[in-house]
């Protein structure tokens, strides 16, 4: 581990760890669960991993770009929030249902 | 004259309007259109002929050039006519027949639903058969040649509702592309050999280039003969013709008796430079003729259906024509072609008028007695008949004993001993055919009670041609001096006779042994120069050499000279003396009459009145008389010797070969490509997650990799 531009209480690697964990839970709920809400929630989880990641590599290397990634990150999570829950009621409307296994249109 | 080149298209324009305009023609204006185009043809070819006939004999040659048509390299094959006397007599056989055979049509083919179909095809037979006889190069001719070949099996098979009909169209057109493989390779070896298919540069060439009785030129004249037995009907491919009756009369008359079956004779007498450099050739058209004659004659006594009979009677007819020219008398056979175009013409147009006076029947079993009811018919049906049989002053006796006396002057004892069997035999089906028909007592009633005598758009051109057969033979009169029309018209074109030809043929053979030993000669000389200049003390051994050598050129010189008075070619030599011997000519002249005689006088004992003696011999002779009936099996004989073991190997080729090895393995390769396709589709379940699950696990596959694999990024 090489030397911290600023001090840090907490090692950066222990952040990494939580990021890793964190993106990996996000990641099984994306690929495993059927409900689109909670699919939804999981990609948010991954996203805040990787700010996880972002601000605790900024911290250790002393420099902002990281943390202002950060910052793009929310406000691009903000809209795709706004657009994902629209299909996604969209979905429910036509469907009634969430269970993304009902949507396999494009089956072979 | 200059316009000669004119006279195919003239029948070329009727096929035209017949064809392009139907909807707007009757049937009586198709018929008119039809005849008035050959008939101006006819006119302009008599036009021409005196035109060509003011001319010094040795001048009679016309060319035409209408424009080029495939010149490639050296090879050039111009869209150009050749009139000379051959061809002549060849334009106005065709369009003056074919005019009277178009004018019987429009009363015979009157009320059958295709009559302008029919008319249409009959002026495209006339073009091609006027293209065929008029090209100047082989392969002009070849066109003519596939185009009558076209038209004969398009009219075979008119009545095309008649399976039968449909048959023998196919059966026709596929047995004459046996013999036009023969033509195209001829066609093909005669350029390779001579660099040319025009047919004067060919004769100018050929004597000075291909060596007499060599290899070359007999396999060229032998394919050239094969296509002339196939379109000419003689042994082996003769088949085609006896089925070729179901076309409709007229065309048996115009097509399969008086001209495209003769386009085989034709050939040999237009390339007749070739076959007199070509002795075994000559020799085997001899023997091909001759068999034929004979063979189709027997048959012919046999048959029960009256067109049959003309039809072996043709086949037999052709191959007295092909052995005139296998003994080098080309004019003899075109002038017999010319009568026969005639007297076969009337004999065919007359059974078409019995046929339809009796509404269809053509089984003379069931006629009988028509003399009474058709005595037009009945009498230019005579005519024909003596003039087949050989009765002097009609013309087949003229054409016919010229060819016999040909044969028997050029020292062919035994050919011209079968040939006049085949001409008793002739006379003997003749008889028979006209007694049947005309004679006696009516055997079916009703058919009796119905007959009745054409209509006289069908008897003028019936007697026009019973004239015709009547006078033509004096066109050709033996021993009379200065009778001899026809040949003389023909000797510019065709040479002087097989004696000529026999004394052009020899000596370059003569040449050829001498030329084949003068090189083995020198080359011993120059062996013993050789042995001389190496060794000093063998001069006795060089002097053997040089006898030796001397003793090879006398031997050579020897096998030409035999060459030229023996072997089985008899030309020239062994009988000498009967070249111009006018009381030999005489006694065989009498012994012709004899045989024609005898032979009606037998048909008149077993088919005039009782027809118990006819059918005793019959009894007698159960299987000889089954033999002739069937044909000889022939037609079973080639069904088992080619047609099924060809069927066989298609079955084997199409039923294993295509449909397990080519469809199987195309197939093959689809239904593994299916299956393939049906596995992996699966894998397409149209769950984003399932995609996501294999991007996952992608892309952890290449970090791993960066990772600890061999790959850096």
């Amino acid at each position: 581990m090489n030397e911290p531009a600023l001090p840090m209480l907490v090692p950066v690697a222990w952040y990494q760890l939580l990021a890793a964990a964190m993106f990996a839970i996000g990641a099984l709920g994306v690929l495993f669960r059927r409900n689109i809400l909670v699919i939804f929630m999981c990609v948010e989880l991954m996203l805040n991993a990787t700010n996880i990641a972002f601000v605790s590599f900024a911290r250790h290397l002393g420099s902002l770009d990281g943390q202002v990634i950060v910052f793009f990150v929310l406000a691009v999570a903000a809209a795709e929030v706004s657009v994902g829950l629209a299909i996604i009621i969209d979905v429910f409307r036509k469907r009634g249902t969430v269970d993304l296994a009902a949507a396999n249109l494009l089956k072979g | 004259m200059d316009y000669f080149w004119l006279i195919p298209f003239l029948p070329l324009l009727g096929f035209l309007i017949n064809g392009l305009f139907q909807k707007w023609l009757n049937e009586k204006s198709a018929g008119l259109i039809a005849s008035a185009a050959v008939g101006a043809a006819f006119v302009l070819a008599m036009i021409s002929f005196f035109g060509l006939m003011a001319l010094p004999a040795d001048q009679r040659v016309v060319h035409h050039t209408i424009s080029s048509w495939i010149e490639a390299g050296r090879f050039n094959a111009p869209l150009a006519f050749l009139l000379d006397p051959l061809s002549m007599v060849m334009v106005l056989v065709i369009t003056g027949v074919g005019f009277l055979i178009h004018v019987y049509s429009i009363g015979y083919m009157h009320g059958d639903s295709g009559v302008k179909r029919f008319f249409t095809y009959l002026n495209l037979f006339t073009f091609a058969m006027l293209v065929l006889v008029l090209a100047d190069n082989l392969l002009l001719l070849f066109v003519g040649w596939e185009g009558v070949g076209l038209c004969s099996y398009l009219l075979i098979g008119y009545w095309y509702e008649k399976k039968s009909a449909t048959d023998a169209g196919k059966k026709a057109f596929i047995v004459n592309r046996i013999g036009d493989f023969g033509f195209i390779l001829a066609t093909s070896l005669t350029f390779w050999a001579l660099g040319t298919v025009n047919f004067t540069e060919i004769a100018d060439r050929a004597p000075g280039v291909l060596e007499a009785g060599g290899g070359l030129i007999t396999a060229i004249t032998l394919l050239f003969f094969l296509g002339a037995t196939g379109k000419s009907a003689q042994i082996p491919l003769y088949t085609w013709l006896p089925d070729a009756m179901e076309g409709p009369t007229p065309v048996s008359a115009l097509i399969h008796a008086a001209t495209m079956v003769t386009a085989g004779v034709y050939l040999l007498a237009r390339t007749h430079v070739l076959y007199t450099l070509a002795p075994l050739t000559m020799f085997v058209v001899l023997v091909i003729g001759m068999a034929t004659a004979i063979f189709a004659g027997s048959i012919g006594l046999a048959q029960t259906d009256i067109k049959k009979v003309l039809a072996y009677s043709t086949v037999s007819q052709l191959g007295f024509m092909f052995a005139a020219c296998g003994v080098g008398a080309f004019a003899a056979a075109i002038f017999h072609l010319v009568t026969h175009a005639f007297f076969k013409a009337l004999l065919f147009l007359g059974s078409g008028s019995v046929i339809h006076g009796l509404h269809g029947e053509q089984e003379m079993p069931k006629m009988g007695g028509l003399k009474a009811k058709m005595p037009t018919t009945f009498l230019v049906f005579v005519i024909g008949g003596l003039a087949l049989s050989g009765v002097p002053i009609f013309a087949g006796f003229f054409s016919k004993d010229e060819i016999l006396w040909q044969v028997f002057s050029t020292g062919n004892v035994i050919p011209w001993v079968i040939l006049a069997i085949a001409a008793l035999f002739t006379a003997f089906y003749t008889t028979r055919a006209i007694l049947l028909t005309f004679y006696g007592q009516p055997r079916d009633k009703h058919l009796f009670d119905h007959a009745h005598e054409s209509p006289a758009v069908m008897t003028v051109p019936l007697m026009i041609l019973a004239v015709l057969s009547t006078i033509g033979g004096f066109l050709w009169l033996p021993i009379v001096s200065g009778g001899q029309k026809m040949k003389e018209w023909l000797t510019p074109v065709l040479g002087d006779g097989p004696h000529a030809a026999a004394h052009a043929m020899v000596e370059p053979a003569a040449a050829g042994h001498a030329a084949e030993a003068a090189p083995a000669a020198e080359h011993a000389l120059s062996m013993s120069e050789a042995l001389k200049a190496t060794t000093q003390h063998s001069a006795e051994e060089s002097a053997r050499v040089a006898t030796q050598a001397v003793h090879g050129a006398a031997d050579a010189a020897h096998t030409a000279v035999a060459h030229v008075s023996g072997g089985v070619f008899h030309y020239p030599g062994l009988l000498p003396a009967f070249g111009h011997n006018t009381t030999l000519e005489l006694i065989l002249i009498l012994v012709s009459v004899a045989i024609a005689l005898a032979g009606i006088f037998l048909a008149t004992r077993l088919y005039a009145g009782r027809a118990e003696a006819a059918e005793r011999l019959r009894q007698t002779w159960g299987g000889l008389h089954r033999l002739l009936l069937n044909k000889y099996f022939v037609d079973e004989l080639y069904d088992m010797a080619v047609v099924r073991p060809v069927r066989t190997a298609s079955d084997f080729l199409w039923k294993i070969v295509d449909v397990r090895g080519i469809d199987g393995s195309v197939n093959g390769v689809g239904t593994f490509m299916r299956g393939t396709g049906d596995e992996l589709r699966r894998w397409q379940t149209g769950l984003a997650q399932n995609y996501a699950v294999a991007i996952v696990i992608g892309t952890l596959l290449i970090v791993a990799f960066v990772l600890w694999g061999k790959w850096s990024l």
